[in-house]
């Protein structure tokens, strides 16, 4: 499907299948299309063009049915502040049509579940973010959904509460079908079992969130300093070893570091793995005649590597 | 049907849970008041509520859209129309719920005035027709203005916008006279047929604020008119529609 706001393209013609009992990650920066994609597949808004369906129901013409199986937590935490948490949870559980039997039977269970119990007669607007956060899972989970759809069901909380957030999410999982999203991946990697990785629009990645990185970790990164070659010169030199994907300045060091460093310039230098490059760029410094002083492996973090797959670098495969 | 009462009962409950109910009925019930004594205080008035229903109508351009002007506006901002309508519900089972839940606080407050009845009835001989239309009358007003209310509220996420467009839409309504009466013809005709209820003669002591050529002024003499009931029903159907749709066109942008 497809989704513009007037001209602009929010998402470009995405496809893919969520299937029963998975949690899928969806993964990108901020402004990739995560929140419009959700909004499509809750039945907020309709897509463009083509077409997306929900336990069998197509999200435009039977967009009831489907509301009905789905369990939604917008990205801003929608609450109604001057509600007590329970009176929250009750009327979100009549508006998605539980009888109050079910609602009676249903709501102590949940609010055990995401361990609000001690706050249950308190006012939505005292609560602190991270409670609002439970509160708003709370409303997700309440009348048995299929489906949950959480948007960064993690931002903006303390980092113990995002500890526990993911845990309760990760225990969900269990019972739900999931779609999730975040722009923070170890969060992904921790909780989901597929990542759907989303950049302007488009689908760049669907894999394992393992497979995901040992696919990305095709790069060596080597940190080189070198005296008495000019920058491009060392470019150059490096970027004709056939091994070597890519060199340049290291740009995380201030230009007073750089001082203090006298004549060594820093240098970061990508290659291909298990290819002895740190070997190679050691004989290549000696060969040109130039002054070396340090020479280090760095690992790739997750960051990174989400980093590299979005703004589309070739990472030589 | 269910989850129209379901929405109801929570807004009705919000605002009795909140000042608001309260502060617009303690001002209510002033400038009732105050139009309801002059009217009956003169030597060889008429026992009437004439007077009230003129403040009533007047203080309805304003008050309608301040009690409505949350309903929908701060489901916006606060996110939680986004869960409304990811909500098995239709759109105009939201606008229904809300519009009965102000309608039925309206009626509420209007119910608390009503011991100026019961003066009239103590001290006076009342003529029981004229009143009966004109509460009628006043509860028909208090449908449309609410409903025009809703429709502003829907526009955006600022409740100020909301009460200053529907105030707007009252107020043009209610002094749609005075650019009738410079037109001629079909046009002056028209316009006329717009007329809401009271005009700026609400200042003129002897008609009370209630515009001779309005739609008001029937109930208030005691004549239920059908054109009358048709017009106010139009005004409450026809802005409920809106309100649906701009609801609706939320989805589509």
């Amino acid at each position: 499907m497809s989704k513009s706001y007037g001209p602009y393209p929010a998402v470009i013609d995405i496809s893919f299948e969520v299937l029963k009992g998975e949690i899928v990650g969806f993964l990108g920066p901020n402004g990739a299309g995560k929140t419009t994609t959700m909004r499509v597949v809750t039945g907020f808004t309709p897509p463009t063009d083509g077409d997306v369906t929900v336990n069998g129901y197509n999200v435009v013409s039977h967009s009831l049915d489907v509301r009905r199986h789905i369990g939604y937590l917008p990205e801003t935490v929608p609450l109604y502040l001057d509600m007590t948490v329970t009176d929250y949870l009750r009327y979100m559980g009549e508006i998605r049509g539980m009888n109050s039997s079910w609602v009676k039977d249903r709501l102590p269970k949940v609010i055990d579940m995401v361990r609000l119990g001690e706050y249950k007669d308190t006012l939505v607007g005292r609560l602190s973010k991270g409670y609002r956060q439970r509160t708003g899972i709370a409303q997700a989970i309440l009348h048995e959904p299929d489906v949950l759809v959480m948007d960064e069901p993690t931002i903006g909380i303390d980092p113990i509460q995002v500890v526990e957030t993911r845990e309760l999410i990760s225990n969900l999982g269990e019972e739900h079908t999931m779609l999730l999203s975040s722009h923070i991946l170890p969060e992904v990697s921790a909780i989901c079992k597929r990542v759907l990785v989303i950049n302007d629009g488009r689908i760049v990645a669907d894999d394992k969130p393992g497979d995901l990185s040992e696919k990305l970790q095709h790069a060596e990164r080597i940190e080189v300093s070198v005296r008495g070659a000019e920058a491009p010169a060392f470019i150059n030199a490096m970027r004709d070893i056939g091994d070597v994907i890519d060199a340049r300045s290291d740009q995380r060091v201030s230009s007073t570091q750089r001082a203090e460093r006298e004549e060594y310039l820093p240098f970061i230098v990508d290659a291909r793995p298990n290819a002895q490059a740190a070997e190679i760029i050691a004989k290549t410094v000696i060969e040109n005649g130039w002054g070396l002083s340090n020479l280090t492996p760095l690992p790739m973090t997750l960051e990174e590597i989400f980093l590299k797959l979005t703004t589309e670098e070739n990472l030589g495969e | 049907m269910r989850f129209i009462s379901v929405i109801a009962i929570k807004e009705i409950r919000t605002y009795f849970a909140s000042p608001m109910a309260y502060v617009v009925s303690a001002a209510f019930l002033a400038i009732t008041g105050f139009f309801f004594v002059a009217s009956v205080s003169d030597a060889f008035a008429v026992a009437s509520i004439r007077g009230y229903l003129a403040g009533a109508i007047f203080f309805m351009i304003f008050m309608s859209p301040a009690l409505t002007m949350r309903l929908i506006a701060e489901e916006q901002k606060l996110g939680t129309l986004e869960l409304l309508l990811t909500s098995p519900l239709r759109e105009f089972e939201i606008v229904i719920g809300k519009y009965l839940a102000a309608l039925v606080t309206t009626l509420v407050m209007i119910g608390l005035s009503l011991y100026f009845v019961v003066v009239l009835f103590v001290y006076g001989d009342p003529d029981v027709g004229p009143l009966l239309s004109g509460l009628l009358g006043l509860v028909m007003y208090a449908s449309a203005t609410l409903a025009v209310g809703l429709f502003a509220s829907s526009l955006s996420s600022n409740q100020i916008v909301g009460l200053v467009v529907g105030s707007g839409i009252l107020t043009a309504l209610t002094i749609i006279d005075f650019v009738s009466a410079r037109l001629s013809g079909i046009a002056s005709e028209v316009l006329d047929a717009f007329q809401l209820g009271a005009s700026f003669s609400v200042f003129d002591l002897d008609s009370f604020g209630v515009a001779e050529g309005g739609h008001f002024a029937d109930f208030a003499r005691g004549i239920i008119s059908l054109a009358d009931i048709a017009y106010y029903s139009s005004i409450t159907a026809v802005f409920l529609l809106l309100t649906v749709l701009v609801l609706e066109a939320r989805r589509w942008r």
